[in-house]
């Protein structure tokens, strides 16, 4: 109980909120590296999703690659990495990238999955090119399931980003770090608290984005027989809806 | 006119979808190709917009090799209606309709205009416009796909099983709604089903297929039902069976044609 008490008298402690090094400049910090990771990873893995998606190749190399990156432990390549590459931030970013691909990767791959072959059949059928495909069918229809992939992505990068603290001087996971290498556990449950808390902020507006990239028409088509009695009412016809 | 030259498609698998089809559809008539499942029907239709491309043989309109064309452009020309209607799910009916206009460069306000007038043709209330196709029947659907097929007003119009997923009594206004449209319109209709009774209907020409994609027979329905080309057709047609062998009988001084089984089909007018 103590412990509990101690960590939020911490978070409210004035001089944690200013100064060098205080909560909201680490808060920044951790918030920056997590969107630059998520940049990074979106960037190598959307394109190779939505290409595997868009033309049905490859699914089965990107399972098996996406499979074993999953098995990868994160704190054993950080520490290859920051071997490799010295301290600094680039390790912490290369391990949480590898981190972060598989699911943008696997979002990506299986939304587009996701769409009816015979709406894309139609789709061909009356002219519309591959790109257009994707940009005006493929996209709109699979965007809950992409964000769904970039939600979980992001949540993973801001719950490990911690990380980025143990090669260098960056993000909530230096308060972690110090409060328990100084034994100041207050601190190290103040700062996992803040973590947990950004995380759950930026799971929730990502839920909602999730929420909203539901096309209209599927929203509504989805809510079944009272819209669908509406739309004979608008016909004038009672008996065949046709 | 459309021709296929002695086409045939072969899957990777190994599988002869069609083999060795010649046949001419002649321009602003309906040609029905009528078969059971795994007769090439849907195969030989896919090939006219090139979303099949013939293993062996030509497929030529108007007497140029479609293989020579632009697959896309190709498809905006020439209308197209499936099926469970492939509509867009997330795009309003008059934005479906207007998909290939919209796709050709239109103005985004003529299109719509296009859209609207459409479906007056095909018996749509123009209400219904900016509705999304998971708001409509199964039949509605249907209209809206065949206004979508019709609206850059393309000389062909190639029908998949257009009316294959909706109930009888709906099937049978759809069905008649299309002949008051070719009546209209006087379209190159190619028109695939496997109900014989639809063939027949909507058909000038009937082409009977086989299973692994050969031509039985073509003629009118007349024809056909005269004189069957083997035992198959005449199985498939159901010439020899209770419906179709129809004769007279009095009653009450008047007419009945009835059937083999002695169900009445109809009165004989004089």
């Amino acid at each position: 109980m103590n412990l509990i008490a101690d960590g939020f008298a911490w978070l409210t402690d004035p001089a944690n909120w200013t100064g060098a090094g205080s909560i909201p400049e680490r808060l920044v910090e951790h918030l920056l590296v997590s969107l630059l990771i998520l940049l990074i990873a979106g960037l190598i893995a959307l394109p190779v999703g939505f290409t595997i998606g868009h033309t049905g190749r490859g699914k089965g190399l990107a399972v098996a690659v996406t499979g074993g990156m999953r098995a990868i432990p994160t704190l054993g390549l950080l520490t290859l990495a920051a071997l490799w590459l010295g301290i600094g931030l680039a390790a912490p970013i290369l391990a949480l990238v590898v981190l972060a691909i598989p699911p943008l990767l696997a979002g990506a791959y299986s939304g587009l999955e996701s769409v009816d072959r015979r709406v894309l059949d139609a789709a061909k059928g009356v002219g519309m090119t591959g790109l257009q495909r994707f940009t005006g069918v493929e996209l709109p229809l699979s965007a809950p399931i992409v964000i769904g992939g970039i939600r979980s992505a992001a949540l993973q990068i801001i719950a490990t980003a911690t990380l980025a603290a143990y090669t260098s001087d960056f993000g909530l996971g230096r308060f972690l770090f110090r409060g328990l290498k100084t034994n100041d556990y207050a601190e190290a449950f103040g700062a996992a608290v803040l973590v947990i808390a950004l995380a759950l902020l930026v799971d929730g507006l990502f839920a909602l984005a999730q929420r909203f990239s539901v096309p209209v028409g599927v929203r509504v088509a989805r809510s079944g027989e009272p819209t669908r009695s509406a739309a004979d009412r608008a016909t004038g016809r009672t008996t065949t809806n046709v | 006119m459309i021709e296929f030259h002695s086409v045939s498609k072969q899957y990777p698998d190994g599988t002869l979808a069609v083999r060795e089809v010649s046949l001419q559809v002649p321009p602003r008539q309906t040609t029905v190709l009528v078969g059971s499942s795994g007769s090439g029907k849907t195969t030989l239709l896919r090939m006219v917009n090139r979303m099949v491309d013939p293993s062996a043989g030509r497929v030529t309109i108007d007497g140029d090799d479609v293989a020579g064309t632009d697959a896309v452009k190709l498809r905006r020309g020439i209308g197209y209606v499936m099926q469970n209607s492939g509509l867009l799910p997330h795009r309003t009916v008059a934005a479906n309709i207007a998909t290939v206009p919209l796709l050709r460069g239109w103005k985004r306000h003529d299109a719509r205009e296009r859209a609207l007038e459409l479906m007056d043709t095909v018996g749509l209330d123009r209400s219904l416009a900016d509705r999304y196709p998971g708001q409509l029947s199964g039949g509605q659907q249907q209209r809206v796909g065949v206004a979508r097929g019709l609206a850059v007003d393309p000389n062909i119009l190639l029908m998949d099983e257009p009316f294959g997923a909706v109930d009888p009594l709906v099937r049978r206004e759809l069905q008649e709604e299309l002949l008051r449209l070719q009546r209209e319109l006087g379209k190159t209709v190619l028109f695939v089903t496997h109900d014989i009774d639809e063939a027949f209907l909507l058909g000038d020409r009937v082409v009977i297929l086989r299973e692994g994609g050969e031509i039985v027979q073509i003629g009118t329905p007349a024809e056909i039902l005269a004189s069957p080309a083997d035992g198959f057709v005449a199985d498939f047609v159901g010439a020899d069976r209770g419906r179709r062998a129809l004769h007279v009988q009095e009653v009450d001084g008047r007419s009945l044609v009835v059937d083999a089984d002695g169900r009445p089909a109809g009165v004989l007018a004089r």
